[in-house]
């Protein structure tokens, strides 16, 4: 018996890391996803930043989940949402001014997330605390990492540079092009072109935006 | 206040740090809603209403906020605000044109949860635009937005009728033409300052 539940927690970790991750499978959440990943600094902050909304909102939601009557339940997970966004807000303000400033207004879009939105109405209404707190930090690091896939790719073909050391030499002719903002955009069509090409190899069928299909 | 005049505000707003092709902003209903002319332009000009309403509420609500000493209250306000605004724009659109309201559907309620129009009032507060200004910025992000929708609906039209591999069609493709789509609008770097 325990080890059966200990499996489905394991799953329910994994499913935001792989099987659903938030930036290559659903395609969500794509507006920070591109315009914070010019450097790998910035992708996993943005990263971490949004995952600790997740989990904390999740959480505040899971809890609630019997109090909060249907009809305003829309309106209460954005207000959770936007008091966590605020926190972080200021966290980051206080830790590294450097960093509050590069990714400026996009640390307050957060909460406009949908993956928060979405994972807060789909799944942190239906389960107790625990789970949901699961499943929340899987969908975080699967959304990190998807941020850091873009971030780190752009950065190195942009700037030759990964976390700001030279990887080249002086030799290097940047791909400007990657960190502007056309890059952003070439850059996840490539990796949903790969990721499309392995489902097609394992016979699944191509991932489809969604939209932010939560209300 | 910034020196910026009105005319460039516009102009940057909506061609030159265009919304959502260089900012980044309103991703989702780029992709989700862009399949198709018909819907695409009516969604564009809701959204861009939105955006006007919303910028307006953002600012006197900022004074308030401003005079009262509750400045960290501004994000969950602007978005309760937005969400009103996207409310009345529902109730308008459903009493006056019932059949563009079944047509746009699940996307109205979600222009909520666009940050393109949260963008706008964060965007406005952050520059410290004056009225004017902030009613300018507002109009010239609406109209980038709905330009940029067009755009990318007429393209995937085309698109429809041409022979595309079968690995590259869906979101990767939209993706790869939304990246000329930014590249072209790239040459409006400099207009507007």
């Amino acid at each position: 018996m325990k080890d059966i539940s200990q499996a489905r927690n394991f799953d329910e970790f994994m499913e935001g890391i792989w099987r659903q991750n938030p930036v290559f499978v659903m395609v969500l959440g794509m507006c920070p996803a591109l315009a914070v990943t010019v450097s790998a600094v910035n992708a996993l902050a943005m990263g971490f930043a949004t995952t600790f909304v997740l989990v904390c909102s999740c959480l505040l939601v899971s809890l609630m989940r019997k109090l909060v009557p249907k009809e305003v339940r829309i309106a209460t997970y954005i207000v959770i949402i936007a008091t966590f966004v605020t926190v972080v807000d200021y966290v980051i303000q206080a830790v590294s001014l450097e960093l509050y400033e590069t990714l400026g207004a996009f640390i307050q879009l957060i909460v406009v997330n949908c993956i928060i939105l979405g994972r807060a109405e789909a799944h942190a209404s239906k389960h107790p605390p625990a789970t949901a707190m699961l499943n929340a930090l899987g969908m975080g690091i699967g959304f990190t990492i998807g941020l850091f896939a873009l971030g780190g790719v752009r950065e190195i073909l942009g700037a030759g540079k990964l976390f700001g050391v030279s990887l080249f030499g002086a030799n290097f002719q940047p791909w400007v092009v990657m960190v502007l903002p056309p890059g952003g955009f070439f850059v996840l069509g490539a990796w949903l072109l790969l990721f499309a090409a392995i489902r097609r190899k394992k016979g699944i069928p191509p991932a489809e935006s969604k939209g932010c299909h939560v209300a | 206040m910034s020196p910026e005049s009105l005319s460039q505000i516009f102009l940057s707003a909506a061609l030159a740090n265009n919304f959502v092709l260089a900012m980044f902003l309103g991703l989702c209903p780029f992709l989700g809603v862009s399949a198709r002319m018909d819907t695409a332009f009516p969604m564009g000009l809701a959204s861009a209403f939105v955006m006007l309403v919303a910028s307006l509420c953002a600012f006197g609500l900022n004074l308030l906020l401003t005079l009262f000493q509750l400045e960290f209250l501004r994000l969950i306000a602007y978005i309760v605000v937005i969400a009103s605004a996207v409310q009345l724009v529902e109730m308008i659109l459903k009493k006056h044109s019932p059949a563009l309201f079944r047509a746009l559907g699940i996307y109205l309620p979600l222009i909520t949860t666009n940050c393109a129009v949260l963008g706008v009032a964060l965007f406005q507060t952050a520059r410290e635009y004056s009225f004017l200004q902030s009613l300018a910025f507002s109009l010239g992000a609406g109209a980038g937005f709905t330009l940029a929708l067009v755009l990318m609906a007429s393209m995937r039209e085309r698109l429809q009728l041409s022979d595309v591999p079968g690995v590259v069609q869906g979101t990767a493709l939209s993706l790869m033409l939304a990246g000329l789509l930014s590249m072209a609008f790239m040459g409006f770097a400099g207009l507007g300052g």
